[in-house]
């Protein structure tokens, strides 16, 4: 039973930060149609930034509290990502969104490896181990152990979706984007401007990406220079899961991600006998996409499957 | 160079002289690139795998229009199971004609399996269906060394037999007619061998009815489900192709290299691959193999680049091995910008690329 429990916590823990980078996902597939994979990397890019911006700040010496240093790497990553993510959209994207379908996934790939290999100049190869910066609490229920880095993941995670909801569904911009999701051209007509819309759902896509990367740097205590790709993939079937191109389905598929990899990696063991061993985690993502994807292509949120699937 | 073919089919005196020169600059290029040392000829060994995979890749993604990205995995399975059945690992050795039609098969099942389940998945969700088949086959090969060692795990597999003709071993060096059949030598004759095989099958597929069935279905799905073409048997029929071509490559690249570990089949290779199909021009199968051979060249240019960077700025400044896969991602990005249809574009790629898309 505390091992049910605790897998679910750290599901929970997990899944928020995959319900942050699916986020992204959604927004650019609901509004252009396109599989971002991209995406990823601007976590990568994000964590890695915070992380030189707060290492180097408390190597630095300033007498700054914790707190605020991270809330500097933060807000620095923030930035980074979303410079990088409008210019990837204008410089790879934006010139393909009449050509066919294959082209601007095919740009997309190349971006992503691009991106890796940059900073792996930058960064370079190794493993960099982020200090542990707050002393983390635990506190016991019910069998499982939750520390507070795991409350304050999810806590943020939450905040900031119910941030974007509201921002989505309350404001000019919000109204804006929805509109060119459902058809581009009748918006345009409508007076809005497109290419605006498709820019703020790549920019917010990218500062809560950048949320992420600090979220998963924090968690695993570690950051390098392909730890966006697996992320993103399994973000990505988090998207698929809850229904692509919905924003309350992307936040519940990651949630449902997170909890079935965590309690699949704790009782894979059991179920096949000892034969297959907890290293198989990154397995149940991709199984997960493959049963969705043939069963239920428009995910558990999705209305339309049409052409497109 | 359409005009050119043309006006060449109407004298095919030059023709056949056109394609004697060739076959004797091929017969003589491993001698030629040999004097400069063996490695070159592993370099054009090494070259001529990737067309292969480049070819088997283009059945999939450039005749029937179906991203695979998980193309690598086909490569694998043919590694491993030549190498299983041809190592210490189990103490099997089997000769190669036993070993290559099975690692065919196998591969050629293994294309189906993933194939069957995604026949309804169009564009880009059928990529990343296939990359996350892809990766489940490099994670189960990772992890399959207990509690049944199977594959070795990340060790791989080491001491894989070299080829062997009924007398004639690949490994020592032979001498004939004054000159020295270096192992690297003879294996090159072999995948010369096989990749003109491989272009054979794929040129008279193009032609004939299969392939304008997958050109059809490549083009409008629904409209060619109207003229009678049966798409599932049609796509099984397209990643069977690929994977099994695939598998061949992978044979040759376990018994060429000796040693094969999971590490080889990364989803990176997969993308490589695609790039080669990509910069070369879709579905165009002379374009595909100037992709391959110019892709899998340049990385070993690149080597030459870190002692210049030496002489000239006194360090290393671009490390080779992270200015090959940037280079591949660059190239993908720029060939679809500029050019959308490859190097050397196949007819019908250019006229679909260049019509927008419908709104």
């Amino acid at each position: 039973m505390d091992i049910f429990l605790q897998q679910i916590v750290n599901g929970v823990t997990l899944g928020s930060i995959y319900a942050l980078v699916a986020l992204g996902y959604t927004m650019v597939y609901g509004i252009i149609g396109l599989i971002n994979f991209a995406h990823g990397e601007v976590v990568m890019i994000g964590a890695l930034t915070a992380f030189s911006v707060i290492t180097g700040l408390l190597g630095a010496d300033t007498g700054l509290p914790v707190g605020l240093v991270v809330a500097i790497g933060l807000v620095a990553a923030i930035a980074v990502c979303s410079v990088l993510a409008f210019s990837i959209e204008k410089v790879a994207y934006r010139p393909l969104r009449r050509a066919s379908r294959l082209a601007p996934l095919i740009t997309a790939i190349g971006m992503s490896i691009v991106l890796q290999n940059v900073a792996m100049m930058i960064w370079g190869r190794n493993y960099l181990r982020f200090p542990e910066l707050f002393g983390t609490e635990r506190y016991v229920v019910g069998g499982a152990s939750i520390t507070s880095l795991q409350i304050a993941i999810v806590l943020l995670a939450a905040g900031v979706m119910a941030l974007l909801l509201v921002m989505v569904h309350k404001t000019r911009l919000g109204t804006a984007m929805r509109a060119t999701a459902q058809n581009p051209e009748v918006a345009g007509l409508m007076g809005i401007n497109i290419n605006t819309a498709i820019s703020v759902a790549f920019v917010v896509g990218a500062a809560l990406a950048a949320v992420a990367g600090l979220m998963v740097m924090t968690y695993y205590e570690v950051a390098y220079y392909h730890m966006g790709f697996i992320l993103g993939l399994k973000a990505f079937t988090a998207a698929v899961l809850g229904g692509i191109g919905n924003l309350a389905g992307a936040m519940l598929g990651g949630l449902l991600l997170g909890v079935i990899e965590a309690l699949g990696a704790g009782y894979i063991g059991d179920l096949t006998f000892g034969v297959l061993g907890s290293h198989y985690q990154d397995v149940f993502a991709f199984f997960v996409l493959i049963t969705v994807l043939i069963f239920r292509p428009s995910g558990l949120l999705g209305e339309r499957v049409g052409d497109r699937a | 160079m359409t005009d050119a073919l043309t006006r060449l089919k109407q004298h095919p005196a030059a023709l056949w002289v056109g394609f004697a020169l060739i076959a004797a600059a091929l017969a003589m290029l491993p001698f030629i690139v040999g004097m400069q040392g063996q490695t070159w000829v592993r370099v054009v060994n090494n070259a001529l795998l990737y067309v292969m995979l480049a070819l088997g890749l283009n059945i999939v993604v450039g005749f029937a229009g179906l991203l695979d990205l998980g193309y690598i995995a086909f490569y694998a399975v043919g590694a491993y199971s030549y190498a299983l059945l041809a190592s210490p690992h189990f103490g099997l050795h089997l000769p190669f004609w036993i070993i290559l039609p099975i690692g065919f098969l196998v591969a050629c099942v293994f294309g189906v399996l993933l194939g069957a389940p995604v026949l309804k998945l169009r564009g880009d969700y059928l990529a990343i269906v296939t990359l996350g088949f892809g990766e489940i086959i490099r994670i189960f090969i990772n992890n399959l060394n207990e509690p049944i060692n199977i594959t070795n795990g990340p060790q791989g597999i080491t001491l894989i037999d070299p080829i062997r003709i009924g007398s004639l071993s690949f490994s020592g060096t032979n001498e004939l007619a004054g000159l020295d059949f270096t192992s690297p030598v003879k294996y090159y004759y072999l995948l010369l061998a096989l990749v003109l095989v491989i272009i054979f099958i794929n040129v008279r597929l193009q032609d004939s009815r299969i392939g304008r069935a997958w050109e059809a279905i490549r083009e409008d799905e629904i409209a060619a489900q109207a003229m009678g073409i049966n798409l599932r048997n049609m796509k099984l029929l397209a990643f069977a192709m690929g994977a099994s071509f695939g598998g061949v490559a992978g044979g040759m690249f376990s018994a060429i290299q000796g040693f094969i570990s999971p590490e080889s089949f990364g989803i990176f290779e997969s993308i490589i691959v695609l790039s080669m199909v990509v910069l070369g021009g879709m579905g165009n199968i002379p374009g595909v193999i100037l992709g391959a051979v110019l892709l899998s060249t340049f990385p070993e240019a690149l080597r030459y680049m870190a002692p210049l960077q030496k002489a000239t700025f006194g360090r290393e400044i671009i490390d080779p091995e992270a200015a090959r896969l940037l280079i591949f991602g660059l190239a993908m990005i720029l060939i679809m910008l500029f050019r959308p249809a490859g190097l050397l574009p196949s007819e019908v790629r250019k006229r679909e690329l260049a019509t927008e898309r419908a709104p």
